[in-house]
């Protein structure tokens, strides 16, 4: 792995090595000393064309973990619009020496063009393209349902995989990264994923992804399911006839508390309920859901800084093929 | 010394056919035969050994955009025409999307002088139908077809005359000068922040699609307002199966409508786009190889009349980019005849007749080019390519006329090298270099040109 641009072509191997990989960095966030040398000298630049303060300190505080000096380039709006080329942007960034870059940016395929050109030469991770992928928290969510199914199993989490979880993928998928990203590594990772959703925020062309589709919220949970995960709705999508208003759009796609309620009625005491952030509570996911034993948000947040310290780790400590194992060693 | 207004092309295939000897004399082919070196017509004659190689009527591109005025650090007429006699043209159009618009016969002379100066092929501009593009108001359009340029086609290419009473009424209204308004088919409200053909690999890579429909539904409505008014309509750059369809049908009813297909969307598919490398970034879109080999089909039934190039060049900074920022649009008048040729006659699907059909008689036809797509006998203005087709060569965007770099057949290997093109009787191109530039008689002014109050 040189860089980390979709999960769409991560092998298995390699997913499970990121995942255990994160196992390990998981550790050193429960320590009072939430450090180890592994990145020292090398310099991780955030470049972030789109508003996201949640991505952006996560990877931070990865990068910091591991010892990296970390700069933060904001490039907010369109590239073009603000004179500098992404080119220009990356050149500037190549003759710094950024070793690697995280990059955020409202333009699908974005950080492919920095991975397939020699605008630079960093390793490049991609940190929300678009409409496109959003690999690391594809990551950090099966990272959270692979703790989660594995708790229930009894076996240890590290090595495994996701072999028979039904996870239920719901809302706006069309205008979705990280439904994309799941679809693809839940796949690989051995899942049965179903994309709940209104046709009008389904892609033409869904009919193709290793998944099921379906139109119908309350039918998926009776089939019974192991993760719901819950997609932010965006307002805007309203206005543009995707939907006829926020109130229909919550009552037959939203997580509210009727349906936290047949979670309980339908036997399904495991379900977890998850939400990639930031939530529009009482649209998409209800405040009692989003409250609930069963919601894993803050888990989500708490898994994602691990997911980006193994992201890192394996991009820049050389060797990607060096067992994770080796890090104990390294402190 | 050799007479340099007579050549003599000895033993080229003729259209594809019997090995014959053509002799040029003053822009004219003054005599077809066999062993024309023995007559006494051919003393002095410039001698072309065209062994291997087939003789073509120069190709006629319906759909160039030069630039010029106004983008010369994409292309200039005398770039794009210099890529156009090397890619073997003897005429092109220029489309009306210059800067400004092509929209009066003050911009359409322009580029007509421009394309006479420059003296490789004839510049036909393509006049503006609404004023700016804009799409609100017809442009003068009778005013552009009286002037020197004598504009017989008539398009906002680019941008879809959506408007459908404002189409009514430029198809009407061309009726008067026997003009034609080919139409860039894209409902605009089905487009909006299109990226890419909409499918199996827009939906994966989360770049907003562009659906068939938003081309089918305008072709559709587009060949009944031609019905109904009885006007002659061109569709530009056709690109998906439901098109051809829709084209095949009004044909069948005896509506007067031409279609054109790119060389590009003869060979490429959106599978492309997953590099996310701009130089596949066009309009309409890269479809599917279902549409693809719609296209071939109907290209060679007849129901597509000619390719158009499309040739759209930019300069680098507008295709080292994201997708989303990058222009639209390909170079293609160097590439046209091999990708042609690779995809239409290597398949089997088409003679060198019927590429000299859709290449140059039909599209002069439609542009009413009088003197060009003409057959290759005595008489007859000298418009000719000779053509290697066992030639095979590396497509290098950086060896090209053309200041556009954006070739999306960069690095593939075509068959088919133009060696030579003759443009009024002058070679233009000579053993596959450009060679000098045809130079018209000086004339009397012209009623109506500079100086002449």
């Amino acid at each position: 792995m040189k860089h980390l641009l979709s999960t769409e072509d991560l092998s298995l191997a390699n997913a499970v090595r990121i995942l255990d990989t994160a196992e390990e960095m998981s550790t050193v966030g429960e320590r009072e000393v939430k450090k180890l040398p592994a990145l020292r000298g090398r310099t991780v630049v955030n470049l972030f064309f789109e508003d996201s303060t949640r991505t952006r300190i996560s990877f931070e505080a990865a990068a910091k973990r591991l010892s990296a000096d970390v700069i933060n380039f904001a490039a907010k709006g369109s590239s073009v619009s603000k004179g500098e080329s992404l080119k220009d942007t990356a050149q500037t960034l190549s003759a710094m020496g950024a070793d690697a870059v995280v990059i955020r940016h409202w333009a699908s395929g974005a950080p492919h063009r920095l991975a397939a050109t020699d605008w630079i030469d960093a390793a490049v991770i991609n940190a929300g393209d678009g409409t496109h992928e959003h690999p690391t928290q594809a990551l950090l969510d099966a990272f959270t349902m692979r703790r989660h199914w594995t708790r229930l199993s009894g076996l240890p989490s590290t090595g495994a995989d996701l072999r028979g979880m039904r996870v239920a993928i719901a809302g706006d998928v069309l205008h979705s990264r990280v439904a994309r990203s799941n679809v693809w590594l839940l796949r690989t990772l051995g899942a049965d994923v179903t994309l709940v959703a209104p046709p009008t925020l389904l892609p033409i062309g869904v009919e193709q992804w290793p998944c099921s589709i379906s139109y119908d919220m309350d039918e998926t949970l009776e089939k019974g399911v192991d993760a719901v995960m819950m997609l932010r709705v965006q307002g805007e999508r309203m206005n543009a006839s995707f939907f006829p208003s926020t109130r229909e759009y919550s009552r037959r796609w939203g997580f509210d508390d009727n349906r936290l309620r047949a979670l309980d009625r339908l036997g399904l005491k495991d379900t977890i309920i998850m939400h990639p952030g930031p939530m529009n509570r009482g649209l998409e996911i209800s405040a009692a859901a989003a409250d609930s034993p069963r919601s894993t948000v803050l888990a989500q947040v708490k898994n994602g800084v691990s997911i980006r310290m193994a992201a890192l780790y394996l991009l820049l400590s050389g060797d990607t093929r060096e067992p994770a194992t080796t890090l104990k060693e390294s402190n | 010394m050799a007479d340099e207004t007579t050549y003599l092309i000895r033993g080229a295939a003729i259209v594809g056919g019997d090995r014959e000897d053509l002799l040029i004399r003053d822009g004219v082919i003054t005599a077809r035969g066999s062993d024309l070196s023995t007559t006494d017509a051919a003393d002095g004659a410039t001698v072309i050994d065209a062994d291997g190689l087939v003789a073509l009527p120069g190709m006629v591109d319906v759909h160039t955009h030069l630039r010029e005025p106004g983008r010369e650090d994409a292309e200039t007429v005398e770039t794009g025409t210099r890529a156009a006699a090397l890619g073997g043209f003897t005429a092109v159009h220029a489309m009306a999307n210059s800067t400004p618009v092509a929209d009066t016969a003050g911009v359409v002379e322009q580029v007509y002088s421009l394309g006479r100066s420059a003296g490789w092929v004839d510049v036909r501009p393509v006049g503006a139908v609404t004023v700016g593009l804009a799409g609100e108001q017809l442009a003068e359009l009778g005013a552009m077809a009286d002037s020197r340029a004598q504009v017989r086609m008539f398009s906002d290419d680019g941008i879809c005359v959506h408007d459908p009473v404002l189409m009514r009424r430029a198809l009407e209204y061309v009726k008067a000068f026997d003009g034609v308004v080919a139409q860039h088919a894209q409902e605009p409200r089905l487009t909006a922040g299109a990226q890419m053909n909409e499918g199996e690999v827009s939906a994966v890579l989360g770049l907003t699609g562009w659906p068939a429909v938003a081309e089918e539904s305008i072709i559709a409505r587009d060949v009944l307002l031609a019905q109904h008014v009885g006007s002659r309509l061109h569709v530009c750059h056709v690109s998906t199966a439901g098109s051809v369809e829709i084209i095949r049908w009004a044909k069948g009813r005896g509506i007067n409508v031409t279609a054109e297909v790119t060389p590009h969307h003869l060979l490429l598919t959106d599978d492309l786009v997953r590099s996310y490398d701009p130089v596949y970034k066009v309009n309409p879109p890269l479809r599917t190889n279902d549409d693809v080999q719609a296209l071939r089909a109907a290209l060679a039934d007849g129901t597509i009349d000619v390719v158009g190039t499309d040739h759209a060049p930019h300069p680098s900074e507008h295709k080292e980019c994201e997708w989303a920022q990058a222009a639209m649009g390909m170079t293609g008048l160097e590439t046209a005849l091999s990708v042609v040729q690779h995809a239409m006659i290597e398949t089997g699907l088409m003679t060198w007749a019927d590429f000299a059909r859709v290449t140059s008689t039909a599209p002069a036809g439609i542009g009413r080019l009088t003197d060009q797509g003409r057959p290759l006998e005595k008489g007859e203005p000298a418009n000719i390519v000779l053509v290697d087709p066992a030639a095979r060569w590396t497509v290098d965007p950086s060896a090209m006329a053309t200041m556009g770099r954006n070739s999306p057949f960069r690095g593939m290997e075509l068959p088919g090298k133009v060696v030579a093109t003759f443009f009024r009787g002058h070679p233009t191109v000579l053993d596959g270099k450009l060679n000098t530039p045809y130079r018209y008689p000086t004339e009397a002014p012209l009623a109506g040109a500079a100086g002449a109050n």
